[in-house]
């Protein structure tokens, strides 16, 4: 069984008369330990993908399955425990809370999961140990550069310790060399054994990634499988029925 | 998430805009106070209504009125003779559920004299031993009057301490306590032995003030005597401390049946008072007496029971009325702090919708920011009303010093507690409307927010 199993779902944005297919009619499977790339160009419906995925957004049609629970009809509620339980979220522009010094935020997820103060400062402090960051912990997120916010929101998406992790662009606002840096650490969770899914639209980006997938215009366009390859060749599977037939 | 972080959390959101949120908390700081301020001051009123009616003889004690000769007996008005010792006798005979009956004689126009000092007396007045518990004396020096005194007319008096304060000095201004037992005074220019003294009756509120100028002599040595008077206390207070009596016979023979109109000496008693032995027993006691009165005054209704449940219904109706009006100003400044609170809890969600956002996105339920929002609403609705309960203790000090009174207002636990919870009150229904907002808020738009 896979982590998330994406059957036929479409989410369409109805503005007045036009009907916007932001994604249309996409199935994926997506197993445990996977590191995927969602690429496309802008407006192709990456994000949207992303927040149906992570439990922010439900589909129009179609249904989801995220390890074992179908979260394509819960209720907002339901999807505000997974998102608290089981995904990581990393954004573009870092999304900390200014007030907050970067363990508070770290804190922030285990305070809505109702773990007990020390054992939250704990847990916080060893996330941000795990993304170099330890000694930045009193700092407030104004004080540190992109590169060290993106690492204080990683330690975050981490410290409750998620089934999946979600990054929509995560390098967008850093200059490259930062990039690099935490494309790296993406790679060294995802070596621990992390289910990862990175949405950028730079293919030198995607090309890190084992597996990548397409995305053009609301529907997935091609996905290449390096780990069933074995080869720096791309290996082409056209639908998860292709991928679970090999 | 617990309640203590949600309330750390929203006190930090407080404290993170001081002035704003002082700003925010003024109406009800200011509903806060005027509530307590306001049921303070009519504890106080209270206060001394109830001292008031305790100074005048308490709540059992029942006035013989004289009326107007009712219309339908108009032919009979030249037959009534008023409130006379005829009627003292008559009830003291025939109405035994009466248990207590003062007659009193009252000389007017007089002046107390002693060498070159004088004071006019609130009350001059002829009475029985009877009046001692029926306006609730207490004989601190001397003795009362005895029968022989009554029945030899003797030139004898008991005066309150007011009395001998203007003739003989005060104990604040002499520096000791002096009890003019046995000396002499002139009641109209009629010699008069004073064989008794009252204690000094005042309020509590005087009491007090009195014992803390007594802890500390020496502060006000240099200024002017507080003189003693109208000015300050309660006025029955004052009224009682500045009573003479004398035997009933005495004011009749010495100087009613001396000074009567046309030579005819006026026998009419000033009034007679009268206690029943329970306040149970007040509605068939007074009935007993409006019998005999009927039969004494040959069915002529001329006279009238005033009982101090009456008063007491005035006084309480009183009571009602200001609190009533000062509960609704109070109420409305907390209504206008409401709103204000509602507005300022709209205007941080506005600010904070992209934080609202990154909370749901990390796992916030709809409830957890709906609690966050009216627990911040809450708390500076409460942090706003302990320093409303503060400034109400200002507000009465300086009530107290611009305008002193007898009735001193007096801050109630209860009234606080009201205060108090009816600004949560006022938090939790002003923060309902955003907080609601907040939680229904979709994650996806709210990340977006710029
Ligand atoms: N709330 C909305 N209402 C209407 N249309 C929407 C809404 N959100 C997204 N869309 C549309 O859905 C499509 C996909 O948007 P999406 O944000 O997923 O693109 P993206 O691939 O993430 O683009 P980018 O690389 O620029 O971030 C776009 O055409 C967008 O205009
Ligand atoms: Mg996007």
């Amino acid at each position: 069984m896979s982590l998330v199993e994406l059957r036929n779902v479409s989410k369409i944005y109805r503005l007045g008369e036009e009907e916007i297919r932001a994604l249309d009619d996409v199935s994926l499977d997506i197993d445990e330990g996977e590191f995927i790339s969602i690429i496309g160009p802008s407006g192709s419906g990456k994000s949207t993908l992303m927040h149906i995925l992570g439990c922010l957004d439900s589909p129009t049609r179609g249904t989801i399955k995220l390890d074992g629970v179908m979260i394509h009809d819960a209720s907002a509620r339901q999807l505000a425990t997974m998102r608290n339980r089981k995904i990581g979220f990393v954004f573009q522009f870092f999304n900390l809370l200014p007030k907050l010094s970067v363990v508070q935020n770290v804190e922030l997820p285990m305070i809505y999961s109702g773990v007990s103060g020390r054992e939250r400062r704990e847990r916080a402090m060893a996330s941000l140990e795990a993304v170099g960051m330890a000694n930045r912990a009193k700092h407030r997120p104004s004080q540190l550069s992109g590169g060290q916010q993106q690492r204080a929101a990683i330690a975050r998406a981490l410290v409750n310790g998620p089934k999946i992790v979600f990054a929509d662009e995560p390098t967008g606002n850093l200059d490259s060399h930062t990039g690099e840096a935490i494309l790296s650490l993406f790679r060294k969770l995802s070596t621990e054994g992390r289910t990862i899914v990175l949405v950028t639209h730079d293919p030198e980006i995607a090309a890190v990634t084992p597996r990548r997938i397409e995305i053009r215009d609301g529907k997935i366009a091609e996905k290449v499988d390096l780990t069933l390859a074995g080869l720096d060749r791309p290996h082409v599977v056209r639908s998860p029925e292709d991928k679970l037939a090999s | 998430m617990n309640l203590f972080t949600t309330i750390f959390v929203g006190l930090k959101e407080v404290w993170a805009h001081k002035f704003r949120s002082l700003l925010t908390m003024l109406g009800i700081i200011l509903g806060v106070a005027s509530l307590v301020g306001m049921a303070a001051i009519i504890k106080g009123m209270e206060n001394g209504m109830r001292e008031t009616m305790v100074a005048m003889g308490g709540a059992d004690k029942v006035l013989l009125e004289q009326q107007e000769v009712p219309s339908e007996q108009e032919h009979l008005a030249d037959q009534a003779r008023g409130r006379t010792m005829t009627d003292v006798f008559a009830l003291r005979e025939s109405a035994p559920l009466i248990r207590l009956i003062s007659p009193e004689m009252e000389v007017r126009n007089v002046t107390l004299t002693r060498g070159d000092k004088m004071v006019s007396p609130s009350e001059c007045v002829g009475v029985w031993p009877a009046v001692l518990d029926m306006n609730l004396h207490t004989l601190q020096y001397g003795r009362f009057f005895t029968s022989l005194d009554e029945e030899n007319a003797n030139a004898v008096c008991v005066i309150g301490t007011a009395i001998r304060d203007e003739l003989f000095g005060s104990p604040e201004r002499v520096g000791r306590e002096i009890v003019p037992l046995g000396e002499l005074i002139f009641i109209n220019s009629q010699p008069f032995t004073i064989v008794g003294m009252f204690e000094h009756y005042e309020g509590e509120q005087e009491k007090k003030q009195r014992e803390q100028a007594r802890k500390q002599p020496q502060v006000q040595a240099a200024g002017p005597s507080r003189a003693r008077g109208w000015g300050r206390g309660n006025w029955a207070f004052t009224r009682k401390n500045l009573t003479v009596y004398m035997p009933l016979n005495t004011a009749w023979l010495r100087f009613r049946a001396a000074a009567g109109q046309d030579g005819v000496p006026d026998p009419r008693l000033s009034d007679i008072d009268l206690k029943v032995a329970s306040l149970e027993e007040l509605e068939t006691g007074l009935q007993q007496a409006r019998n005999v009165l009927m039969s004494t005054r040959r069915g002529i209704e001329d006279f009238n029971f005033r009982t101090q449940e009456n008063q007491l219904d005035t006084i309480n109706q009183q009571i009602r009325n200001a609190r009533m009006s000062g509960g609704i100003i109070a109420a409305i400044s907390l209504l206008v702090g409401g709103i204000g609170i509602m507005n300022i809890m709209l205007a941080s969600i506005n600010e904070r919708i992209r934080e609202i956002g990154i909370c749901k996105a990390v796992g916030a339920t709809g409830l957890a920011v709906f609690t966050q929002v009216l627990v911040e609403s809450v708390v500076i609705a409460l942090v706003g009303a302990l320093m409303g309960v503060g400034v109400s203790f200002g507000f009465v000090k300086v009530l107290g010093q611009i305008a002193p009174t007898a009735n001193s207002p007096v801050i109630t636990p209860i009234a606080m507690m009201v205060a108090v919870a009816f600004s949560a009150a006022v938090g939790i229904i002003a923060g309902l409307f955003p907080a609601v907002k907040a939680a229904k808020l979709d994650p996806i738009q709210a990340l977006r927010y710029e």
